[in-house]
């Protein structure tokens, strides 16, 4: 599972060209040269010309340089920042179906305790929506984990530079 | 400014862009752009195989460093194009591929003669296009051209629908202007200029090196940077290794040029890299087939490492410097920095390392036994008879195999752009249609097809293309009836047990065939014939030439580092393995 304070994980916000076909070229470099994604998310910026496409990789699989160099020769790639835990802030969306039976008061505590939300309820399921940091979100599924979590969904974590920090470009 | 539809929009792209021959063959999909061809000032060279269109633009690249050009139609053309792009991916070749489409409308319909070719090139390729409108076909053209040639050269592919480029369709037609036609490329920079700083750093580490090797590869000759590397030897007295990619970036006949190194490398260049404490890699990647086992490469060797593609650095092997700039400019700015450093006056002195080199170069030649009374042809005796009659400047292209290893070896290249080959992907049957492509853009020059009957049998077809549209190109089919190569790898690792590699030298009926096909065809089967024969094809200008040499099928290509074997491992002709073993006692003691 993410864990931003995981080694062998980090954050690449990559600048594209708004174009057919660009996000198919990105997944195709890390299957091809065997690197693993932990995540990606990827939307539109305020800039139509460009999108965003925030991937979590495993630096296990291959050296991040590697990856960033290799990520970069792609011509639609505009920009590569690496977002640290430290220098950015980030966040991650998860929708979650548990079944509530049982505990329903015990999981609305922990719906209370994390400010997350009920999105739907019957007789013996909850579906439940955070968002937050990834690690908090990472806590909140463990512990839905005990009552049991029919579905989930998580969104891959976004992230931006902290305002006043200026971002790590390591490729542009 | 003129009014046009998108088909003649593509080609008067093309002349604009300096094209003067284009490989092709036509096909449902591109039909609209093969009618303006009739009236275009650019050469078509109709092929017989889409294959032979890619590696044709390929050989042309090759020769005359300007881009190759192919076209071809849709779905099963362009998967024949697949080869040929990964080929020149993977060797960096300039090239710029045409492909039809179905139109806009059918894409996504299973339609007839369909493929996703973007999708299937996307990783055989530096980038690929596929346009939507006929307006934007000038400045994809235009972008195809300029990432093709510009940083590490590679071969991009514009995809263009049917309906695009359909002189009926209204949408078609469009102002054409290829001046103002606007390239967009705002993640597309490629970096060119060294670092200096990087460079002085590169100079100390040459100055402090006593046992230092240029590493020379296929990036120097991208970088037409052949003369800055002379200088650079001049100055600082280092001994060259060129590697399969780069042969003929520093004269062999030079002195200080120790020769190909790398699994089929002789002795001196790859001990010299083993030994070395100072690699000077220029445009040259650190291929699994010159390292051999990476955890016993080069074990004290300190690393320069010039390359214009900066993911190549510490992709295999850590540098010590990196520096991401074309060959050339780094090459003339460390003779710069050197000479600001003192040299030629102050440099280190490199004889004790020259002296080992040459003692190796001595008790280590490439060598071979001439053929007995009644014996077949010896493969290297054919080369080295080959070049020896040849024309000072001839252009070489060989197809995958012993008779590549052999020709690499055996040939002098003493000029810059006279050896052609499939380095990268290694590709059987990449010498004819490379050959027509070179001949093609160097039409005054001597082009020697060298290649063996597997290949051969590849892509003979092109030599109709070469007969039709007089490109009188020359074969040396070394016919040993076997695939050479993988016989030498049963033979040496399977115990000689020897699954599926009898050709046979009788069928095809080599002769036959080349004269069926329009060549001039020869068969030679003894020593005596050989100068004689060679002779009379080098005489021939009008029409393409085949000899067929039939060779001996003993032969193996000497030296080899075992595959996933250190260098160290290195296993030299048999005659030469007392020396070797002596030497390696004396290190050990």
């Amino acid at each position: 599972m993410t864990r931003p304070g995981d080694l062998s994980h980090h954050t690449l916000s990559v600048l594209v060209e708004n174009k057919a076909g660009v996000l198919a070229r990105v997944a195709d470099l890390f299957a091809r040269r065997g690197y693993n994604i932990v995540s990606l998310a990827v939307a539109p910026t305020n800039d139509e010309r460009f999108s965003r496409i925030t991937i979590v990789v495993d630096v296990e699989s291959a050296p991040l340089e590697q990856i960033v160099k290799q990520l970069f020769k792609l011509i639609n790639v505009v920009e590569i920042q690496e977002l640290s835990p430290e220098a950015s802030v980030e966040r991650e969306l998860m929708i979650a179906t548990v079944r509530s039976a049982r505990d329903r008061s015990q999981i609305l505590e922990l719906v209370g305790i994390f400010e997350a939300r009920i999105l739907a309820v019957s007789a013996e399921r909850l579906t439940v929506s955070l968002e937050g940091r990834p690690d908090k979100i990472d806590d909140f599924e463990i512990l839905l984990r005990d009552y049991g979590i029919d579905d989930v969904q998580r969104t891959g974590r976004i992230a931006l530079p902290k305002i006043g920090k200026p971002p790590v470009i390591i490729s542009s | 400014m003129t009014r046009m539809d998108g088909a003649q929009a593509l080609i008067k792209s093309l002349e604009a862009e300096g094209v003067e021959v284009v490989f092709g063959y036509p096909g449902g999909a591109i039909l609209p752009v093969y009618d303006p061809i009739i009236e275009s000032s650019v050469r078509h060279v109709l092929v017989r195989h889409e294959q032979g269109a890619g590696h044709m633009a390929e050989g042309y690249a090759h020769a005359t460093g300007r881009p190759g050009v192919c076209m071809v139609t849709s779905g099963p053309a362009a998967t024949n194009v697949v080869t040929p792009l990964a080929d020149a991916m993977l060797d960096s070749v300039p090239m710029v591929c045409i492909t039809g489409q179905v139109a806009l409308a059918a894409i996504g319909t299973d339609a007839f003669q369909e493929c996703d070719t973007t999708g299937i090139t996307r990783s055989v390729t530096k980038h690929n296009f596929l346009v939507t409108r006929a307006e934007d076909i000038p400045g994809t053209i235009k972008a195809a051209f300029y990432i093709a040639t510009s940083g590490r050269p590679g071969p991009v592919l514009v995809d263009i629908p049917k309906d695009i480029v359909d002189k009926n369709n209204p949408d078609a037609w469009f102002d054409f202007d290829y001046e103002t036609a606007h390239i967009d490329l705002p993640g597309y920079s490629p970096s060119v200029e060294p670092d200096l700083t990087l460079v002085d750093e590169a100079a100390q580490l040459i100055s402090q090196a006593s046992q230092p090797v240029l590493y020379v590869g296929g990036g120097v000759l991208k970088a037409r940077g052949a003369e800055a590397l002379m200088q650079l030897v001049e100055l600082t007295g280092i001994p060259v290794v060129t590697t399969l990619m780069a042969r003929g970036a520093f004269p062999d006949e030079h002195e200080l040029c120790l020769g190909m190194p790398g699994m089929h490398g002789n002795y001196t260049a790859v001990n010299a890299m083993q030994k070395s404490d100072l690699l000077i890699a220029l445009g040259s990647r650190f291929d699994d087939r010159i390292t051999g086992k990476l955890g016993g490469f080069a074990p004290d060797a300190k690393v320069i490492h010039v390359d214009i593609d900066p993911a190549e650095h510490d992709k295999v092997r850590k540098a010590d410097v990196a520096i991401a700039s074309d060959c050339r400019l780094a090459t003339e700015a460390l003779v710069t920095s050197l000479k600001a450093a003192g040299y030629p006056d102050d440099r280190p002195d490199l004889q004790a390392w020259r002296s080992k080199l040459s003692g190796w170069q001595e008790t280590f030649p490439l060598t071979y036994e001439q053929s007995t009374d009644g014996e077949l042809l010896k493969p290297q005796y054919v080369i080295e008879r080959l070049r020896d009659l040849a024309p000072k400047d001839t252009i070489v292209t060989s197809g995958v195999g012993q008779h590549q290893m052999f020709a690499s070896q055996y040939w002098e290249f003493n000029h810059p752009y006279t050896w052609i080959n499939s380095g990268g992907l290694g590709t059987m049957g990449f010498s004819i249609p490379a050959a027509v492509g070179a001949k093609a853009g160097m039409p005054d020059r001597t082009v020697w097809s060298i290649d063996g009957d597997g290949c051969f049998q590849m892509t003979a077809q092109e030599l109709v293309t070469a007969a039709m549209e007089k490109i009188p190109i020359k074969v040396a089919l070394l016919n040993n009836a076997y695939l050479g190569m993988v016989k030498q790898w049963q033979d040496m690792f399977y115990e000689e047990r020897l699954s599926e590699v009898h050709l046979s030298h009788d069928m095809p009926d080599y002769v036959k065939w080349a004269e069926a096909m329009g060549c001039v065809a020869f068969r030679v089967e003894s020593p005596e014939e050989v100068d004689a024969v060679i002779a009379k094809a080098n005489e021939i200008n009008d029409r393409p030439v085949v000899i067929e040499f039939r060779c001996v099928n003993s032969e193996k290509v000497f030296p080899m580092v075992p595959a996933g074997g250190s260098n160290d491992d290195l296993i030299v002709d048999p005659s030469q393995r007392d020396a070797q073993a002596r030497i390696q006692e004396s290190s050990a003691s």
